[in-house]
């Protein structure tokens, strides 16, 4: 082998292993460093009370409670839409230019910035029925209906064709075979749709500034949806950029991490779980 | 019978409304955007607006040139494509041809957690890690600065182009491969001159998914650019398209040449959000036909 295919070889082959042990490397940092600035930092106060100027605390609870009830709320409203979407396309829709006119349409929506969700939200629900944590959730639901769409359309396509013969075979109609044949197929997708969409949801933060506002109070779910609230990653950026108060902020994100940590364990489990169901 | 058949014929519209409510998002906000980014475009003048280069909205004569904007969020999108994409290539190709099972995994989780960070958290770090980093190593007052973000938006736009260059490339034939193999060269010369090259429109598409996310970038961008409307320089304080909106949304009166220009600006973005969307979308596809 001559010397310029070898040094080629070489340098290519070290190349990829400096790559991956700075990727390696970078995750480490960030998490461990988060941690070691947070984790001392959550104490049974932060989580379980409410910012006050007199006793001079800080408290994560209102934005703990708001988090919740974003998730809760977009997660009820994007799951029959998306799962709809996903029906319509998979067994429905038989004009091949609607279903890719469709189909570039949540690739759009999936790739505009959140910020823009933002203002359109802020347009769309905030300047109708005020800033709040409802319009926050309408806001988070066209930015994540793409993704249940997605991944509620990939399980639809392994229900074998042959199960839908069968069942209208029998003389079932169109609706009774989804109902019975079609819908329980799809739910390892709508699971997944729901852990990928928690973690955006979670995440998020350009798109709840303008909709779902800065406030800590804490509100029973129905008051809370119908009025404005700082989520965690909301507050994170206050407590960070405008109050100073670091601590705290690592402290959040300490908490948002471990979410995270957990989220991609529980997807990485259930797709585990389905891929081994299926094979049987 | 004419019963069932109409109870079907609803059933099959309430799906229809529901499989056709993705285009109904994309028209609204396209028209929203349009609507209102248009009345400011008309006041100030196309060309103002975009090649102006300053920004004073709150001055006494209000300047609302957006080029310091626009250059900011090409030059930050230029920089975090040049640092994040050799990385995230090599790591690709490692993790796809060379590393065993139990190594892919290992980093495989590695990548989803940095795929899951929320993006304020990344600002957090930059502000604290980075951001005193770059003052003390380059001499500056400041460290806030379009450095600080590109490194910031590298790491972020890494685990995009990782997955997305891995699927491409676990995609390409084995027989490829194999056929190269065979032929003598190592197995290192067949990842790159034959697995690489097979699967290029993969590779190009998870790159231009890296300019979409780094153009599109607000809070961590926010948090480590200084957010001042120069134009850019590598050691100076920017503002970005994106951020340009965020900052001063919350202070602006609505109805006010200041609020429309910010739509404006949102406007603009779109315009290059779409045109990202419709290259990666044309990539894919030839990916797909081949």
């Amino acid at each position: 082998m001559n010397r310029k295919r070898k040094s080629y070889i070489a340098s290519m082959r070290g190349l990829m292993i400096v790559s991956t042990v700075i990727t390696v490397a970078l995750v480490l940092f960030i998490l461990i460093y988060v941690f070691v600035k947070g984790v001392p930092n959550i104490t049974w106060e932060l989580l379980s009370t409410k910012p006050s100027y007199s006793a001079e605390r800080i408290g994560i609870l209102p934005d703990i409670l708001n988090t919740l009830y974003i998730l809760l709320a977009t997660l009820i409203i994007v799951l029959p839409l998306g799962v709809g979407a996903a029906i319509y396309l998979t067994e429905y829709a038989k004009n091949k230019k609607i279903v890719s006119i469709i189909e570039y349409a949540a690739e759009t929506l999936s790739g505009i910035p959140s910020i823009i969700y933002g203002l359109v939200g802020m347009l769309l629900f905030s300047n109708n029925f005020g800033t709040s944590l409802l319009a926050g959730s309408l806001t988070l639901v066209i930015m994540n209906l793409p993704t249940v769409m997605r991944t509620t359309q990939e399980s639809l396509k392994t229900v074998p064709q042959s199960y839908r013969e069968g069942a209208f075979g029998l003389g079932a109609g169109k609706w009774r075979v989804i109902r019975t044949v079609v819908l329980p197929g799809c739910v390892d997708g709508v699971i997944t749709g729901c852990i990928l969409s928690a973690g955006r949801i979670i995440g998020e933060s350009a798109a709840l500034l303008f909709t779902a506002g800065f406030a800590h109070a804490i509100h029973g779910i129905l008051t809370g949806l119908s009025s404005p609230g700082a989520t965690l990653t909301v507050a994170l950026y206050v407590y960070a950029k405008e109050e100073g108060e670091f601590g705290v902020a690592f402290a959040i994100a300490a908490i948002l991490m471990i979410l995270m940590l957990l989220i991609n364990l529980s997807a990485t489990l259930v797709g585990k779980y389905f891929a081994k169901r299926r094979k049987v | 019978m004419k019963k069932k058949k109409l109870f079907e014929n609803i059933i099959h519209g309430i799906f229809l409304i529901l499989g056709t409510i993705t285009v109904g998002f994309v028209l609204v906000i396209t028209i929203y955007l349009i609507v209102s980014g248009i009345p400011a475009i008309a006041q100030i003048g196309l060309f103002n607006f975009l090649f102006g280069q300053e920004w004073a909205s709150t001055a006494a004569e209000p300047k609302f040139g957006i080029l310091p904007f626009i250059l900011s969020s090409v030059y930050g999108m230029a920089g975090a494509i040049l640092i994040g994409v050799p990385i995230g290539f090599f790591t690709a190709v490692f993790l796809s041809k060379v590393a065993n099972k139990k190594v892919r995994a290992a980093v495989g989780v590695a990548v989803d957690l940095l795929a899951g960070i929320p993006s304020v958290v990344y600002g957090l770090v930059g502000m604290l890690v980075l951001v005193p980093g770059i003052r003390i190593l380059f001499k500056l007052p400041d460290g806030a600065s379009l450095l600080a973000a590109i490194i910031v938006l590298a790491v972020m736009i890494l685990p995009n182009i990782i997955k997305m260059s891995m699927t491409a490339l676990d995609a390409v034939p084995k027989e490829y491969e194999d056929g190269s193999l065979a032929l003598g060269a190592t197995a290192t010369e067949t990842y790159f001159r034959v697995s690489v090259p097979a699967a290029k429109s993969g590779i190009a598409a998870a790159v231009v998914l890296g300019v979409g996310r780094a153009i599109g970038e607000t809070m961590a961008v926010i948090m480590v650019a200084g957010n001042v409307a120069n134009m850019p320089t590598l050691f100076g304080s920017v503002r970005f398209l994106t951020t340009a909106v965020a900052s001063e949304m919350s202070y602006s009166s609505p109805g006010s040449l200041q609020r429309n220009a910010l739509f404006s600006i949102a406007l603009v973005l779109f315009l290059f959000i779409m045109l990202i969307n419709a290259t990666l979308n044309f990539l894919l596809k030839r990916d797909k036909e081949k």
